[in-house]
């Protein structure tokens, strides 16, 4: 019985320390079955903290083994047996006990040197010609604004490869917390602070990220997306953005009504759109996201939905429903104004 | 046996009065121990009922098991109950019963003070879970006034304007409660460790159980004040208006941050070293070999306490503090692995060259080494503030601390409640049962935890209701899921073990031939601990050449011997606070509510009186 005990508990720890070692059977894969990874990271700054925690990671895996190993190796030695000395009445060592407290003060020492070399790292000015971008969190969706760009859109980020970006983080509301982990790690948007992210994206893709910063009942839902696109493509992307909206097809009844079912006074006054929501051209709205060229994202409600027409008219159905405690209510739409609303809001892109 | 007893022994033997009265009003320190124990234990498993609900609805992404608003309850409340109901009073109940055996000591400095205490707690816990029910009492649905802003209530989402209901009133009024319990029992240990220690019982030969709890009372009573400070400020901005949180008028929410980690990261030793005291005194007994180092270990606690004040705002290193101050608190808080390294390497050496037999308690003790260990590596790893910046706020981070405080404090209790359960009961806990609860345990918390490692580098975030099939989670998550199913489970067995054990034999004063004093007198101990107080000459009385003969003790008391009387009215006083406190969760209705506090201060000004002008009894 003993021995079999001791056998389970000579495997229990071992069976752990394989475990441990799956995260980087994980970083080997490629393809992107986990788009919100820290362990695959596609800018300098990630690539910096990737580093270092490989650094550590190794000297964690160091550490356990010796002391699991020390740990069941004197278990199983000094198991007490029928017949077995009185233990000897050892009170301590001196030389041993010193030994082990500089032995973990040096390993501790190698994993400070480095970091505090990447804390620094990471911690550096934008260069000059570094993309400025405002990000602002709401509950529960992110703002960003370009102010040297005039561009401002929400949800989904888009950056330019190999240039180096400068984010402006705060908050209209509660804290919440930028995370892309691809890209950087996360940094806190407050109210009434402005704190810093600086990176480089060097591979063109779409990243996941999500608020991780606890902010109320749809903390969960608040879901961002970060596109790295060519220098090309982010210039043609600005150039969109900051396009004077296309024109209402006058052919297109539904268009049409769609945008008089946007410019609706309703009772109360927030279920009307133009309350909250800017429109270039229509309205100038800021408690909710900016919907000048809402068409020209693929996804909305804060990464929610796919922005298709069936997303969409989900989303108007019940807002809250999707996103609990949503700002935006749930407003009595008939059907056709569903979906009037949605050939209205996808034509403008 | 002296059967010539002297006249007055037969009267003047104190003997526990019985009853239920007896208990509502009992100051005996043992009898205080067994509540704290009992109300503990009950929390306990009321936090571990609300994780099993957690772990079931994320077991699989987009589940709809619960709303979101009550997983944000469900979350505050668990992680609120585990740190304040559960796991400080568990090690509070060992603070009762073992402190004043230990020492050779008839009761604490204060016994009323510390009735005063317990009671305090027990209302404070009720008053915080009432808000799962009182819901329609305030005009409001049943399950949506609990707490819902998290254990750690970051403003200035606990503000009116974002946090309009009583959710937070009632977090904000209880832990401002379960703060004077707490504060009143840590300046009544304080003073009984210091003045009544037994002849001979120096400081250091005190056990290490009362040593890490002396250094645990001195965090409660610099640390406690710092969160009231928070609290306070929190409940003047919500119910008289102030601003200290209010950014549009000035005010700060870094503010709070820095005052609830000021106490935060003094409270996870709190947690901790108890547990490690427990697991100091558990190991030599079983290995049948005195701790290696005692001073050392007991320097380290020390050092642990007073380094752990200058680490919190490792909690904030994504708020941007800046490379000097993110250096300064990394390296405080690597600075800190060295003491807990060194405990970690002085307990396998008491280990080293012993007779290890591997009964119940000692399989958790050592199940406490190997799972803290995991759970300080990855503390070292977000010690690093560049990779915490990926780490902090992920299910990373849910490993790191359930891997100190399940696989560390919790493991370290059990090992407390094995190892000194015939000395509170007079029967021992069943070994098979004992061995049975431990093997599931270990597996059920490994399977529960460990997979959250990956699930946090892999990009999940805590605190979430639900997240998509996208982020190629599912599979860790429903390990967690079935790991927490079998740690439930595991909790059952522990529970007929209880059951099962209850008319177990008598064992003794000393079944496991420990060294410390509390084993030198029976199992229960009588009312008055000690029929004479027992002159200590080493740091482990019952071994050694110098140990103490039993006969020291005599089975009846030579002399007579005061014990506390009972008494009403520190339960009278905490009514009172309770009173007042729901008064204040009342704040809309300002006549009600101002009429209810001041009942409530006049019930307590009236117990302190009655308190203080009691009679001396024997």
């Amino acid at each position: 019985m003993a021995r079999a005990l001791l056998r389970r508990f000579r495997a229990a720890p071992w069976g752990v320390g394989l475990v441990l070692l799956a995260p980087l059977v994980i970083a080997a894969c490629s393809g992107d079955p986990y788009p919100q990874s820290t362990l695959h990271p596609t800018s300098d700054t990630g690539r910096a903290i990737d580093a270092l925690y490989r650094q550590i990671f190794w000297w964690a895996v160091a550490v356990f083994v010796v002391v699991q190993t020390a740990l069941i190796v004197t278990i199983i030695r000094f198991r007490n047996r029928p017949g077995a000395a009185e233990a000897k009445q050892i009170h301590g060592n001196t030389a041993v006990e010193i030994a082990w407290t500089l032995a973990p003060a040096a390993i501790l020492v190698a994993i400070a040197i480095p970091t505090i070399k990447t804390i620094f790292q990471v911690a550096g000015d934008a260069p000059s010609g570094a993309v400025q971008i405002e990000v602002i969190g709401h509950q529960w969706w992110w703002e960003y604004r370009y102010p040297e760009l005039g561009v401002v859109t929400a949800n989904e980020l888009h950056l330019p490869q190999g240039r180096p970006v400068a984010l402006a983080i705060s908050s209209a509301d509660v804290i919440h917390s930028f995370w892309a982990p691809k890209l950087s790690g996360k940094r806190d948007a407050m109210p009434g602070r402005i704190t810093r992210l600086v990176f480089t994206p060097d591979s063109v893709g779409t990243y996941l990220g999500q608020c991780a910063e606890f902010c109320g009942p749809s903390h969960a839902n608040m879901r961002l997306r970060v596109m790295v696109d060519t220098p090309q493509a982010f210039d043609a992307w600005v150039a969109h953005q900051t396009a004077a909206p296309v024109a209402v097809d006058s052919a297109q009844a539904m268009i049409l009504a769609g945008e008089a079912a946007f410019k609706k006074i309703r009772d109360p006054a927030n279920h009307s759109c133009i309350v909250c929501h800017t429109m270039a051209g229509v309205s100038g709205g800021v408690a909710g996201p900016n919907l000048s060229h809402v068409g020209s994202r693929t996804t909305i409600a804060s990464g929610l939905l796919p922005n298709d027409s069936a997303g969409v008219a989900r989303w108007l159905r019940d807002p809250v429903a999707e996103k609990p405690g949503s700002l935006m209510p749930k407003i009595d739409l008939t059907d056709d104004e569903i979906a009037a609303l949605v050939a209205y809001l996808q034509s403008r892109n | 046996m002296a059967t010539t007893a002297m006249p007055h022994s037969e009267t003047a033997v104190p003997t526990a009065p019985a009853g239920l009265w007896s208990w509502v009003t009992t100051t005996d320190h043992k009898r205080i121990g067994i509540l704290y124990g009992v109300t503990a234990f009950f929390f306990f498993l009321v936090g571990g009922l609300e994780a099993l609900v957690i772990r079931l609805q994320l077991g699989a992404p987009g589940n709809t098991l619960v709303s979101a608003e009550f997983y944000n309850q469900l979350f505050t409340m668990h992680g609120t109950t585990m740190v304040f109901l559960a796991i400080m009073p568990l090690s509070a109940a060992f603070f009762n019963f073992i402190i004043p055996l230990q020492i050779g000591a008839r009761d604490v400095a204060f016994p009323r003070l510390n009735a005063f205490s317990y009671w305090v707690f027990l209302l404070g816990g009720l008053f915080m879970n009432a808000s799962f029910f009182v819901g329609p009492l305030l005009g409001s649905d049943a399950l949506s006034v609990a707490p819902n802003g998290g254990w750690f209530g970051y403003a200035n989402l606990t503000s009116t304007q974002y946090s309009p209901g009583p959710n937070i009133d009632f977090w904000v009024l209880g832990l401002q409660i379960l703060g004077i319990a707490s504060l009143a029992a840590g300046f009544n240990f304080i003073t009984t460790i210091i003045n009544l220690r037994a002849p001979g019982m120096k400081l250091m030969r005190m056990p290490v159980f009362t040593w890490m709890s002396f250094v645990t009372q001195f965090l409660i009573v610099t640390a406690f004040p710092v969160i009231t400070i928070g609290l306070v400020f929190l409940m003047f901005d919500r119910v008289f208006g102030t601003n200290f949180y209010r950014v549009s008028a000035g005010g700060d929410v870094l503010l709070w941050q820095h005052l609830f980690w000021l106490f935060g990261h003094p409270e996870v030793y709190i947690l901790i070293l108890p547990a490690m005291g427990i697991v100091s005194e558990v190991l030599p007994t079983f290995s049948r070999k005195p701790l290696f180092g005692y001073a050392v270990v007991v320097y380290s606690g020390v050092l642990i306490g007073v380094v752990g004040w200058g680490v919190w705002a490792h909690h904030m290193f994504s708020t941007g503090l800046g490379p000097i101050a993110d250096s300064v608190f990394s390296a405080s808080t690597m600075l800190i692995a060295v003491p807990t390294g060194v405990k970690i390497f002085n307990w396998i050496a008491t280990m080293w060259g012993g007779r290890i037999t591997f009964a119940a308690p000692m399989l958790f003790a050592i199940g406490f080494i190997s799972l803290f260990v995991i759970g300080g590596l990855s503390g070292v790893m977000h010690s690093s503030p560049p990779a915490d910046l990926q780490q902090t706020d992920t299910y990373f981070v849910v490993a790191h601390f359930h891997y100190v405080l399940f696989g560390g404090a919790i493991f370290g209790l059990f090992a407390g409640m094995y190892y000194w359960w015939p000395k509170i009961f007079g029967h021992t806990l069943r070994e098979g049962l004992g061995k049975l609860h431990f093997w599931l345990m270990f597996i059920g918390m490994n399977l529960t935890f460990f997979p959250m490692h990956f699930s946090g580098l892999l990009g999940m975030p805590r605190r979430i209701y639900t997240y998509g099939p996208e982020l190629g989670v599912d599979t860790f998550n429903l390990i967690s899921t079935v790991g927490a199913l079998l740690t439930g489970v595991a909790l059952l067995v522990f529970l007929a073990n209880v059951i099962a054990s209850r008319r177990g034999a008598a064992p003794g004063a000393n079944p496991w031939n420990a060294p410390t004093l509390e084993w030198a007198t029976d199992s229960p101990p009588p009312v008055y601990n000690f029929s004479v107080i027992p002159t200590v000459h080493a740091a482990n009385p019952l071994w050694g050449k110098d140990r103490m003969d039993p006969a020291v003790l005599p089975a009846t008391p030579p002399a007579p011997i005061h014990v506390p009387g009972g008494s009403i009215w520190p339960l009278c006083t905490a009514l009172g606070i309770i009173i007042m406190a729901i008064g204040a969760v009342m704040h809309h209705h300002v006549a009600l509510s101002l009429g209810t506090a001041l009942f409530g201060a006049a019930v307590t000004v009236v117990g302190i009186y009655k308190w203080a002008f009691e009679p001396f009894e024997v």
